[in-house]
This record gives structure tokens, C-alpha cells and sequence, in this order.
């Protein structure tokens, strides 16, 4: 391994840029003779725009213009569109209701957009927004999801805002099982509502240029070329090759940024009927009422066993809650991207499940960090816990003798596994969390007065989803590829274009050790560039842990096309058979001979072609590649969590936490942890502190960062963080990916310790020190029986 | 509108502004020095945090017209002219204490607001108490304790070490 290749702890190449306060992310961007906007939004759940009166507003110091739904309507601009289809049992399609960029009839959830003012100042915007008068008639709403169909219905094309009905998996085969099993556990699970809030708030910045009638977004977004897509084809904003999408420094995004939002097509649209800049820039709690949110499933879900707690089916009922209108990927996220983990990592011979996606009146719902795995985990390490409970088997026992062995395995739910040992995880974890020492641990903490509790989590997730064939007939509306583009310098430095989008995770790092690697050239000689549709060829993104697995591979097709190449330039260079070649450590040899030529030598040569001629070869060093999966990839692992509760206050402490994960091949361990240290971090958010709640009427309660608690440092521990490798298959490097695992595993394992401590599994997430006091008083009889 | 006049960054600055503009709207739009984020609306996030007179402050709640004559000091100010990087910014670099970036500059302020207060022996429990006004979505915290923790020690060692706000 060199210092700076694959499996190097490299010290990351933008950092400095962050730490100087150099990073140009998009509301750092100013152009000249820019307007700012503000938006008027709802503030009802629900209501019918009776009439808007932009008079007043249109009159205030500095306004360009006030823009309404109307408006948006005459001029013809589309409205989004949910990109994947999904369809019910019945075979009937999804009930894809029109979300127009700004409402013009009636609104579906407060903070749905009715009008934009544009100033030239943000505080003139503001004042003026306030002068727009709506005339409001409100209308009954529904926000929960287990009221949803009995709640007055949001959309005309879906009665009893039922978006659909799907299932997964053979009913009656499962019934069966059920029928023979032995022991049943059973479990009701409410899934909490998160607000995904990555730091940096969305931004829109849009610029017309009349001169050659073109348009340009610069957005907070995690996918440009998708989003220009979208803009282009279904709003009908602009052809694709006359809008270009630059995505800069993205402050965080956890799949809030992948979508296409209102705000992006408003300001697009406005900056050309007033023809100039148009920058918005969401405040907090316009984040809160409109980004994505993620999760909110109502879920019944039984496990089957035999009477030695061999599973033998598994089956579950979720109503999905995707919000007022359908985001650009919310349909997968509670069926392809959930029913299909509801395996685990264990050996189900049938499963079925049942998904009811509905309307409520709030802000949309769609992927966030995990999507649909997160829940699935929860599912089934919730089930798998609470049955060995039950059945007084070891929590660790019982998933041993369910775990999965041999490769490739088949579920009953679509997925072929095709590595792993989970065993070995398992083993690693329990060393590492020193689980032989819990007893005495617990004994301590019991003579202070505290509860403790071991809670593991056995998790599995699919990532890197692919291929686009397959992807396809699940109905999804694109392919889930990922292109690169090598461009080799005459100097022999190398740019890398690549269709991944780097909002964290540190590509620019990871990508260039790769390429450091392969070409043998110094890191500090390659450039990665991604996030503008004008310099790379079309990508599909980065979400779903599919930078490394899919982008990766991509830059090493492509690398392998410009080493292809290079052996050719050699050959002529070095007057010597193309086949004779050999390429390593970024040199060109003759096999056999001395004779040799340096990786900047032959660059040089291709570009000067002085050595062959244009007939032999065409000159340049410059290869693309579009690369497709053969399967998704599977991350696994165990996390186990350690927790303390304080009988008086309910507070939980997490005391330990141990995570052994398998991703593949790590290309930087540094970066690898640091990406399983957040993604728990937000699995214990859910687990202990987040919940979005909307209160009868429909309005958001925990609308700020006052009433929505993030992890602040002092609610998390140090983490143990291991790793145990078994290659992925289905890609040249091995890689499996790393962004998803602590989001996934994470809540479940917090739940089974905490459940553990307290002596009863009846407790909702948020698990705050409320809810835990209110499950510890409820408990607090069979405490006391079982101690006595 | 009211004149403000400042130092900032060890610069003389002046500027014409409304009566509500908040500090860190006349640093990044005024000045351009977009090294200080806002990340909220309820001086929660500490995205924004900079230096007054020596003593961190949430330039989000601060406005510009309060700090007439103050030295203020911005992650723009950290590094030395000839570009060496503060400690507290090398020790956030060497332990990976930042991934998208947005948060960073207010953490690193407040560490620095931190070891003044606390000195630069951190242990782990003082420095998370004491981080409760930054949010990092990104980390998890975990690297940016070791990161506070270490560039607390190299600012004691001497070293390149500048006080930020001295």
C-alpha cells in the first residue's frame, strides 16, 4: 500500500479550503445585479386560495416583482414529478397528484409556496412579503398516518389518499408457515418522523441570459444532472442543453438534496420574466416545513419460529406516510428500498409485506440517510430481539442460527446476497464491546442506581443500486449507472470528471488515491471535478452509498481505457510491440528489457503525437466510461450499543458503542469511520431525540432547532468503530460502501438496549426521558416481580 | 443609514447599513467574507460564530451596528498572513474533523472560545459539555472532540500558535 493509494488514512485534499473559510458553497455565490426572494407560503394545512393580493406588495421600496401560482400557470411551467413508479396489487398505477412550484388553488401543507417576491434587497423581500395579502378558506386536514384514509381526501386522483396498495412476497406461503410455527412474535412499531437538516440550507441562484436565451441554476444539490433533467423534461423549463446545473461546495445533504424542489424551478422561472439573478436562500424554518422528510411508517410486523427459534417466515403491514405531494423518489423509498431488506441477514424462507402509501397534509417525504433500510432494520432486529427474549434464547444465539452462510443467497424479497460473514462481525463486535464483561458492568451500574442494558443490532443494507435494467422493471424512471471522464494533461496531471457529487463524504480525497494508485502518479497531480452539467457528461449523483461502488468503478473502466491507450503511445515510443508493454508504477517497460517511458513521458507524447501517425492512432489522452453494475452491493455488520437509564429522570446514556462493519475494500479508513460516526450519530438522533411532530391542525411543532432536538456532542459517546472485510463481487474494486450503515443500524440497536435495561419492549422513538419514565413506571411492577 | 466602522481581521472596515443588518450579514455581504455560515434562524447551529473583542459571539444574533470600534476576527483571520495554518485549523484537518464543511468554521471558533476559557488540557467530557452551541450534522462529534482536544494541546506547546482574537 502506498502512502497515498488505496487503504491510506489520507489527510483530505479539500480540507483546506473548509478550514480557511474558502469553500464556496452557493449562497457564498453572488452575480452581478442580483434580486433576492422570499417566498409566501401557507400557513394552514390545508386550504383553498380564494383570492391574493400582490397590490400592496407590488408597491414597497424595491420590489421587482411579486410572482403567484397563476402566473407560474399562464406561462405554462410544469409542475415536479415523482420519478419512479410504483404499482398496487391491483395493478393499478400510483395516484401521482400535480404538485405545481407554487399552488394556485389550494395548498396541501403549511409552508406550501403561493407566491414569490423578488427585491432587490432580502430585507426589501421580506417587508414586502409581508404585504401579500391570501385569502384564505380553510379546509379540514389529516396529518397522521394511520388516519389517512379516513381523512378528508387531499387530491382528486387518489381517493382515500391512498397513493397505493403493494405487496411483496407469497401471502399464502407465509400464512402457511405462520400456521406451523411454533412461536409467533409480534410487534406494532411506529417509525418517528425525521427532519434531515444537513447545516447548509437549500439555495437556489438562477441567471438568465437573454443574449443566448440560456439559463443557469446554481442549487444545493446532491444530483445536478438529474435535477436539470427533470427541470428540462417534465417542467419544460428550458431544453437541457440551455439550462446548465452547478452544484458547488454542498454543505451536507443525507437525501434531502436529491431532490427537485419548488424553490429551484420559481427562481429559475423568475429570473427570466424579470431578467436578472434570482438567489434564494431557505432560513431554518423554511427547512423544516419544506426539505424532505424521512421515515414516518406505522408498521404491524410478525416473525414465525420453530421451537429452536429457527425462523420460518416473516410478514408485515406498513402505511407509509409520503407527505402533501410525491417527491422525485419518495414512491421506492417504503417499498424497493424497504420490503426488500426485510431478510436481514438471516435466512427467511418466506416473507410478505404489505405497503399502503398515503397523503397526509405535510411536507413531502422521501429518502433520508438509509431510506426504507433504516426502517427494514428496525423491523426485523426489533422481531429478532424480541422472539429470543421470548423464547429465552441468547439475543446473539438466535440470530446465529438464522444468519445466512452461504453466498449467493437468494431471498424470498428479490435480493441475491453475494458476500459476506456475519458471524465474523458478530464475534469481532461482542470482543470489541467486551459483552463478557457486561454482567458485572450491569451489577455496578444497578448499586448506582442505574439500569443497564446490551443492545445489538445485526443490520444489512443494499446499496449501490443497480442495474439500470433491473432498477427499470421495479419502475424506476432512470438508470442507476455512473460515468467518468480521465482527462490526462500533456504535463501528465489528470482530471477526473465524475458524475458522483461530493457533499461530505471527501471524494476529492478518495477518488484521487484511487487514481493515484492505478496510474501511479502523485495525488497531488490529479483533480477531481464533479457538480456542473457544462464540464461532466451526464451523472447520475451521489445517495445510497453509491460513490465508491458504482462512481468508483466507473473512474477505473476509465482508467483502464487511458492505461490501454498509454500502451499503445509506448509502443510507438519505444519502438516495440503494443502486446510487449507493460504498465506499473506509472511506468511503460518493455517486458523483459529496461526499456522504458514514464507515465508524463507518454502523456506528453500523445498529445504531441511526433511518434505515430494520425492514421495509426488519434492523438490525446482523454477516455470516458459509463458503468453499469451487475447487482447492488451489500454492507453488513453489528453494532452493539451499551446504555445506562436513570430510574429517577428516565435519561438514557449511551455508555459504549461498538460498530463492526463490513464494507468491501476501504479505500481510506479515516474517511470510512468518519462516515459510520455520523451516520450513527443520526441513528441515535431518531432512536433518543428526533421526532417531527405536527400537531391536530397541521402545524409543524417542532419547527425550529429549539423544538427539534439535534445530537448536540454531549448526547453522543466516542464510538469503537472495527471493520471485517469480505470483497463485494459485483464491482473491480471490491467496494461495498459505508454512508448508510450507522443510520441503519443504529436506532435499533439503541431500542434493544434501552428495552433490555427497562424490562419491557413497549416504547416509542424519540426515546426521550419522558417516554422512558412513563415505559419504566409502566414496567415497574414486573421489575419488581422479577427481582423478587 | 447608520455608518459602522470595525476592525475586522485586523482591517479597518466601514459600511453603510440598515439599522437591523446583523453582523454576519455585513461580514459576507458587505464584506464578502463568506467564511461565516448561517445555519439556523434561532442562534442554535453556531455555524456563525465569530470573534468580539476576544470572546466568541453567534454573529447571527449580534447586529453590526453593536459593534462599532470592535475587533472582530472571522476563520478568514485564523491562518497567519503567510498562510500557516492556525493549530486548531491544522488539528481539525489532521483528525478529520469536518466532512461537508459548513459547520467548520463556527467550530473552530468556538474551540478556540473554548480553550480560552477552559485552557489547553480538554478532556473529552468538558469539551462536549462546552460544544453545546455547534451542531455538525456530518461527524457524529467524534472527530471534532479529538480535533479540540489536540489543537487545544498544540496551541499550549507554543509553536505557530496565535491567540485568534489577540
Amino acid at each position: 500500500m502506498s502512502a497515498t493509494g488505496i487503504g491510506a488514512a489520507v489527510r483530505r485534499k479539500e480540507d483546506f479550503r473548509f478550514i480557511t473559510g474558502k469553500g464556496q458553497y452557493t449562497d457564498d455565490l453572488t452575480r452581478p445585479g442580483e434580486t433576492r426572494a422570499i417566498f409566501v407560503r401557507s400557513p394552514h394545512a390545508r386550504a383553498k386560495i380564494k383570492s391574493i393580493d400582490v397590490s400592496a406588495a407590488k408597491t414597497m421600496p424595491g420590489v421587482v416583482a411579486v410572482l403567484t401560482g397563476a402566473d407560474l400557470a399562464n406561462d405554462k411551467i410544469g409542475g415536479l414529478i415523482c420519478g419512479w413508479m410504483i404499482h398496487s396489487k391491483d395493478g393499478s398505477p400510483m395516484k401521482m397528484a400535480p404538485h405545481p412550484a407554487l399552488a394556485a388553488d389550494t395548498v396541501n401543507h403549511v409552508g406550501d409556496a403561493v407566491a414569490v417576491v423578488i427585491a432587490e434587497t432580502l430585507a426589501q423581500a421580506r417587508d414586502a412579503a409581508e404585504k401579500v395579502k391570501v385569502d384564505y378558506q380553510v379546509l379540514p386536514s389529516v396529518t397522521d398516518a394511520a388516519k389517512a384514509k379516513s381523512g378528508p381526501q387531499i387530491h382528486e386522483v387518489a381517493p382515500k389518499n391512498t397513493i397505493y396498495e403493494w405487496a411483496l412476497g407469497d401471502a399464502k406461503a407465509v400464512d402457511a408457515a405462520f400456521a406451523a410455527a411454533k412461536h409467533v412474535t409480534k410487534l406494532d412499531i411506529i417509525n418517528n418522523r425525521l427532519v434531515p437538516n444537513a447545516i447548509e440550507p437549500r439555495v437556489a441562484l438562477a441567471e438568465y441570459d437573454s443574449g443566448a436565451d440560456h439559463l443557469t441554476l446554481w442549487n444545493t444539490s446532491q444530483n445536478p444532472h438529474v435535477a436539470r433533467l427533470v427541470i428540462a423534461a417534465f417542467v419544460g423549463m428550458a431544453p437541457e442543453h440551455k439550462l446548465r446545473v452547478i452544484a458547488p461546495d454542498v454543505g451536507g445533504g443525507f437525501g434531502s438534496k436529491i431532490f427537485i424542489y419548488p424553490e429551484e424551478v420559481v427562481c429559475l422561472w423568475a429570473s427570466r420574466k424579470v431578467n436578472r439573478p434570482v438567489k434564494w436562500t431557505a432560513e431554518r424554518s423554511e427547512s423544516f416545513l419544506t426539505d424532505a422528510h424521512g421515515r414516518d411508517h406505522v408498521t404491524h410486523a410478525e416473525l414465525a419460529l420453530d421451537e429452536h427459534g429457527k425462523i420460518l417466515a416473516l410478514r408485515a403491514k406498513t402505511i407509509a406516510n409520503l407527505g402533501a405531494y410525491m417527491s422525485t423518489f419518495s414512491s421506492s423509498v417504503p417499498t424497493y428500498l424497504y420490503a426488500t431488506l426485510l431478510s436481514g441477514q438471516y435466512d427467511i424462507p418466506q416473507i410478505y409485506c404489505e405497503v399502503d402509501a398515503v397523503y397526509t397534509n405535510t411536507a413531502p417525504v422521501d429518502a433520508y440517510r438509509g431510506a426504507g433500510r433504516p426502517e427494514a432494520t428496525f423491523v426485523v432486529e426489533r422481531l429478532v430481539e424480541v422472539a429470543a427474549r421470548q423464547m429465552s434464547i441468547e439475543p446473539t444465539e438466535l440470530r446465529k442460527r438464522n444468519f445466512v452462510k452461504s453466498f449467493p443467497h437468494q431471498t424470498p424479497v428479490i435480493m441475491t446476497y453475494d458476500a459476506g460473514d456475519y458471524n465474523a462481525s458478530l464475534k469481532k463486535a461482542m470482543e470489541l464491546a467486551d459483552v463478557k464483561g457486561f454482567n458485572k458492568r450491569k451489577r455496578e451500574a444497578a448499586r448506582n442506581g442505574k439500569l443497564r442494558g446490551l443492545g445489538y443490532s445485526t443490520y444489512i443494507e443494499a446499496c449501490g443500486i443497480a442495474p439500470s435494467q433491473a432498477v427499470g422493471s421495479l419502475g424506476a424512471g432512470v438508470g442507476l449507472w455512473e460515468s467518468a471522464e480521465v482527462r490526462v494533461n500533456p504535463t501528465g496531471s489528470v482530471e477526473v470528471l465524475t458524475g458522483s457529487h461530493s457533499h461530505g463524504q471527501g471524494h476529492e480525497t478518495t477518488f484521487a488515491q484511487l487514481v493515484s494508485e492505478r496510474l501511479g502518479i502523485p495525488i497531488d497531480n490529479i483533480s477531481i471535478v464533479h457538480g456542473d452539467t457544462d464540464k461532466v457528461q451526464f451523472g447520475m449523483g451521489t445517495y445510497g452509498s453509491r460513490s465508491g461502488a458504482v462512481g468508483m468503478s466507473a473512474i477505473v473502466k476509465a482508467l483502464d481505457k487511458v492505461v490501454a491507450k498509454g500502451k499503445k503511445v509506448a509502443a510507438h515510443m519505444l519502438e516495440a510491440a503494443e502486446g510487449d508493454i507493460e504498465f506499473k508504477d506509472g511506468k511503460f517497460t518493455v517486458a523483459g528489457t529496461d526499456k522504458s517511458a514514464a507515465f508524463g513521458d507518454v502523456a506528453l507524447n500523445a498529445y504531441i503525437a511526433h511518434k505515430f501517425s494520425g492514421q495509426e492512432l488519434e492523438p490525446g489522452l482523454k477516455e470516458t466510461s459509463f458503468y453499469d453494475p451487475t447487482n447492488f452491493t451489500f454492507p453488513a455488520g453489528c453494532h452493539i450499543c451499551e446504555v445506562e437509564v436513570d430510574t429517577e429522570t428516565g435519561k438514557t446514556a449511551i455508555v459504549n458503542w461498538t460498530a463492526v462493519d463490513d464494507f468491501g475494500t476501504v479505500i481510506n479508513p479515516m474517511i470510512v469511520e468518519g462516515q459510520v460516526h455520523g451516520g450513527i450519530a443520526q441513528g441515535v438522533g431518531q432512536a433518543l431525540l428526533e421526532g417531527a411532530v405536527y400537531d391536530k391542525d397541521g402545524q409543524l411543532v417542532t419547527g425550529s432547532f429549539m423544538d427539534y432536538t439535534m445530537p448536540r456532542a454531549h448526547d453522543l459517546p466516542s464510538f469503537s468503530v472495527g471493520l471485517t472485510e469480505t470483497k463485494c463481487p459485483s464491482n473491480p474494486l471490491g467496494i461495498k460502501g459505508c454512508g448508510e450503515a450507522g443510520a441503519i443500524a443504529a436506532p435499533a440497536a439503541v431500542i434493544n438496549a434501552i428495552t433490555d435495561a427497562i424490562g419491557t419492549e413497549q416504547l416509542t422513538m424519540p426515546a426521550t426521558a419522558n417516554v422512558v419514565w412513563q415505559a419504566l413506571q409502566r414496567a415497574q411492577p414486573a421489575r419488581q416481580a422479577a427481582a423478587e | 443609514m447608520p455608518a459602522v466602522s470595525m476592525t475586522v481581521n485586523g482591517k479597518a472596515v466601514t459600511g453603510d447599513v440598515e439599522a437591523r443588518t446583523l453582523l454576519v450579514q455585513f461580514l459576507r455581504e458587505n464584506l464578502r467574507l463568506t467564511g461565516t455560515h448561517v445555519g439556523c434562524d434561532t442562534s442554535q447551529c453556531g455555524a456563525c460564530v465569530v470573534h468580539i473583542d476576544g470572546i466568541a459571539a453567534k454573529s447571527c444574533t449580534t447586529l453590526a451596528l453593536q459593534c462599532e470600534g470592535a475587533k472582530i476576527t472571522t476563520i478568514e483571520g485564523l491562518a497567519a498572513p503567510g498562510g500557516a495554518l492556525h493549530p486548531m485549523q491544522e488539528a481539525f484537518r489532521e483528525n478529520h474533523g469536518l466532512q461537508c464543511g459548513y459547520c467548520t468554521p463556527g467550530m473552530i471558533m468556538a474551540a478556540l472560545d473554548i480553550v480560552r476559557r477552559k485552557g489547553n488540557d480538554l478532556d473529552e467530557h468538558t469539551i462536549r459539555e462546552q460544544l453545546d452551541g455547534n451542531i455538525c450534522r456530518c461527524t457524529g462529534y467524534h472527530n471534532i472532540v479529538k480535533a479540540i482536544a489536540a489543537g487545544a494541546k498544540a496551541m499550549g506547546k507554543g509553536g505557530p500558535a496565535r491567540q485568534a482574537a489577540e
